[in-house]
């Protein structure tokens, strides 16, 4: 048996939604160096609704398959829905994930929030915090 | 294809097939029997293990076959701190980067009252002789440093050390298991009480190995049974594989020489080739390494992706990052030389066969730049590098 599914190999051999989006409306970077996965998502927004989605990643198979696979579960999707989207629905719809590699779906999860919350921020007047708040690089 | 994880372990050769094909056929008896065939098979096993002693210049009864390099190692390590425990000496020395069969094996005896100092291994990945000197106390009872590293193949001045032990009457140990059949290993001239080697890195079988102990030090058994290996390692021998081991080891003692010169050649040719790749660094030594070693990082990208892609291009290789390993830190031996958290994960090991052609190499060295290059591009780390917002490390 393989180490990923088919599915997971197909989103990690072919990335979709690869790439930055300079003027986007929200920014989310999680994830550290220490442990090995960093993600990067960039978010389109109007009316409420997610019209584009592009990320970045330094990681594994898994975390490169896991952040491709969430840009295609929330892209066109209402930012309230985009915001309930759940490491295990990326897990299951990648046809799963190796337990110990669990951890690295969490960041797709986490960096579509991150970047929700920035757009959020962005839309109530308050600085942008973009990256960089739960990136901690401490070794450098 | 290009298997350049000789490292993790190798195919076993020709010649070592036949005998354990032929012996599984023919000479199928228990060693321990009196009938012919038992015998034989008795006949069988002495001579392979006077052929593996031969090899590292030591006698026949010196040498315990065990299930591979793990267990020669626990074994070692167990007696030593048996003997030791004995003279109310509970202190032992080894280094940062072991394997984990020794780093275990001395974690587990600290929990049983031992003191372990493990020597740092610098920048270029080897122990220094004046460090294990200053080390060295009243109660210490062994040293066991690896004879070359298994991740970034830095080969360890081991005379030295060995002599340093000698004269200050402390037991010393090796793990050579990345470098016997490799480079030259001689327990006489290295100065080597015990010393651990495992068969699948010779091209020999998996699941053998043996242990060397010095005449005189008494071996603790790990495994209580029969009177197997002079007591010192219970269970019927496996004769085929144990023979399998002699005829690879007798092979790979034969071409040494003219291997490890050739090997190396090569290996330089792709250190050259990979060094081209900007922000990349060589790990370890650039020549006190064994003959097949080449072990680089990366900035800005994760192996595990790096050996996924490879993979696809027919290139066999492994990497030290986290994620290869199922834990969240990067390998030991990376962060033993100085490697950052963020650099260690974008590490990557090529160790190359014997066979290894010139096209072969400039094969790896041009996708792994093309790997390395299309995983930078969607990295954010090497956009932050590259934009000037976080200095490069390399
Ligand atoms: C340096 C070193 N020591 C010990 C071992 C363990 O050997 P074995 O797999 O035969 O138990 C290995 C191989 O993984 C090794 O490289
Ligand atoms: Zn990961």
């Amino acid at each position: 048996m393989a180490l990923y599914s088919e599915k997971v190999m197909d989103h990690f051999r072919n990335p979709r939604n690869v790439g930055v989006i300079e003027d986007a409306d929200g920014v989310g970077e999680v994830g550290n160096a220490k442990c090995g996965d960093i993600m990067k998502m960039y978010l389109k927004i109007e009316d409420e609704t997610i019209t584009d989605v592009k990320f970045e990643t330094f990681g594994c198979g898994s975390a490169i398959a896991s952040s491709s696979m969430a840009t295609e579960m929330i892209k066109g999707k209402p930012v309230a829905e985009a915001m309930q989207l759940t490491n295990k629905a990326v897990a299951e719809a990648l046809d799963g994930l190796p337990d110990y590699k669990m951890h690295c779906s969490v960041l797709a999860e986490e960096a579509i929030r991150s970047a929700i919350e920035d757009y959020e921020r962005k839309k109530r007047g308050e600085p942008s915090l973009t990256v960089k708040e739960n990136v901690e690089s401490e070794d450098n | 294809m290009i298997y350049a994880d000789n490292a993790a372990t190798t195919r076993m050769s020709d010649a070592a097939i036949q005998t354990m094909i032929t012996l599984s056929g023919e000479c199928y008896g228990n060693a321990s029997s009196l009938y012919s065939i038992g015998q034989r098979a008795k006949e069988v096993l002495e001579q392979a293990r006077a052929d593996v002693a031969a090899v590292i210049n030591a006698e026949p009864r010196e040498i315990t076959f065990t299930s591979g390099g793990s267990e020669a190692d626990n074994q070692a390590i167990r007696s030593a701190a048996e003997l030791g425990k004995l003279k109310g000496k509970k202190h032992i020395i080894s280094s940062a980067f072991e394997h984990h069969a020794v780093l275990h094996t001395l974690s587990k005896l600290e929990r049983e009252g031992f003191t372990v100092t493990l020597l740092p291994v610098h920048e270029d990945g080897l122990v220094r002789p004046e460090e294990l000197a200053e080390a060295i106390r009243e109660d210490t009872c062994l040293v066991t440093i690896m004879y070359a590293n298994n991740e970034i193949g830095t080969i360890q001045p081991i005379r030295e050390l060995g002599a340093i032990c000698r004269e200050r009457n402390v037991l010393f140990h090796t793990d050579a298991v990345q470098a016997i059949g490799h480079i030259s290993v001689d327990v006489v001239r290295d100065n080597i009480d015990m010393l651990s080697a495992s068969a699948h890195k010779f091209h020999g079988p998996k699941g053998t190995g043996f242990l060397y102990a010095k005449k005189g030090i008494r071996l603790t058994s790990l495994i209580e049974g029969g009177a197997q290996e002079r007591g010192r390692r219970a269970g019927t021998e496996n004769v085929p594989a144990i023979a399998a081991t002699a005829t690879a080891l007798k092979e790979a003692a034969a071409t040494l020489e003219e291997h490890a010169e050739a090997t190396a050649k090569k290996r330089d040719r792709l250190i050259a080739g990979l060094s081209q790749i900007p922000h990349s660094a060589l790990n370890g030594d650039a020549k006190k390494r064994l003959p097949s070693n080449v072990n680089f990082c990366f900035e800005g990208i994760e192996g595990e992706s790096l050996l996924l892609l490879l993979d696809d291009r027919g290139i066999m290789a492994s990497s030290g990052s986290a994620c290869t390993s199922g834990s969240l830190d990067p390998s030991h031996v990376l962060l033993a030389i100085g490697r950052v958290h963020d650099v260690a994960h974008g590490s990557l090991r090529l160790s190359i066969g014997d066979d290894i052609t010139d096209e072969e190499v400039d094969y790896l060295v041009k996708n792994v730049g093309e790997v390395v290059s299309y995983l930078r591009g969607f990295s954010p780390i090497w956009r932050d590098l590259t934009s000037g917002k976080k200095p490069f490390i390399l």
